[in-house]
């Protein structure tokens, strides 16, 4: 599997990976075939510690399906940031997953962006895969 | 008579790309069940090995959170519509 991101959507990560340090950001993934378009930056809502965990509410996840109904492409899957932490998957997030969606990890290191990876839930919720990640 | 379950995107590819279902039941569990016995490869993503539903799957029944009626025992009648709504979390640790 592989994951495109079009020009901008990178950027638009990043930045907002940086605008919410020491805090993880998150937000949605649009577009189709596996091409991100654009990004719908997302409140974190959790109440377990920001800098360390995000949660995407139900009510901004269903406003999530439907920007992206509204603009013809499809929810293609979540990114969020890795404050001062490798942009690999926890355990957290891997016992928290959804399949089939791509989950674009950056990390945030003394405010500057760093890594940035893509990870897919394995169909058995065993593990993560790595995905490629390209930007067009 | 059937009632209607709202398919989240990352649960679609389980339900032949279905955005909705139609099943029957006299109560959410029922449903729930009824579900996940004709699209078997959802049970994992939606119950936990104790059978539990996890906790970032959300349900509605019309738009009341189940958790706020009387759970998976809440009754159903016709026309009735279930929606599964994920919550999405992660973290760095």
């Amino acid at each position: 599997m592989a994951l495109v991101l079009s020009d901008g959507v990178g950027a638009a990560i990043r930045a907002h990976g940086v605008e919410t340090y020491p805090n993880e950001c998150c937000g949605a993934l649009i577009g189709r075939d596996g091409v991100v378009t654009v990004t719908y930056a997302l409140p974190n809502t959790t109440e377990e510690g920001p800098r360390r965990r995000f949660l995407v509410r139900p009510s901004d996840y269903r406003e999530a399906e439907k920007r992206a109904s509204e603009a013809g492409g499809d929810l293609l899957g979540f990114y969020h940031s890795h404050p001062d932490h490798p942009a690999r998957p926890s355990q957290y997030d891997l016992d928290h997953a959804w399949p089939f969606f791509s989950y674009v990890i950056v990390s945030v290191h003394a405010g500057v962006s760093g890594d940035m990876t893509s990870w897919r839930l394995r169909e058995d919720r065993s593990a993560f895969d790595s995905e490629e990640l390209t930007h067009a | 008579m059937p009632n209607t379950i709202n398919i989240p995107t990352p649960l679609r590819p389980f339900t032949d790309k279905k955005e909705s279902v139609e099943v029957s039941g006299g109560t959410v569990g029922e449903l729930l069940t009824d579900l996940t016995t004709k699209y078997d490869g959802l049970r994992k993503h939606l119950y936990t090995d104790e059978g539990k539903l996890r906790n970032f799957v959300n349900v509605y029944l019309n738009d009341e959170d189940i958790r706020y009626l009387q759970k998976e025992q809440t009754p159903v009648k016709t026309g009735d519509t279930l929606s599964i709504v994920p919550s999405v979390a992660g973290g760095c640790s």
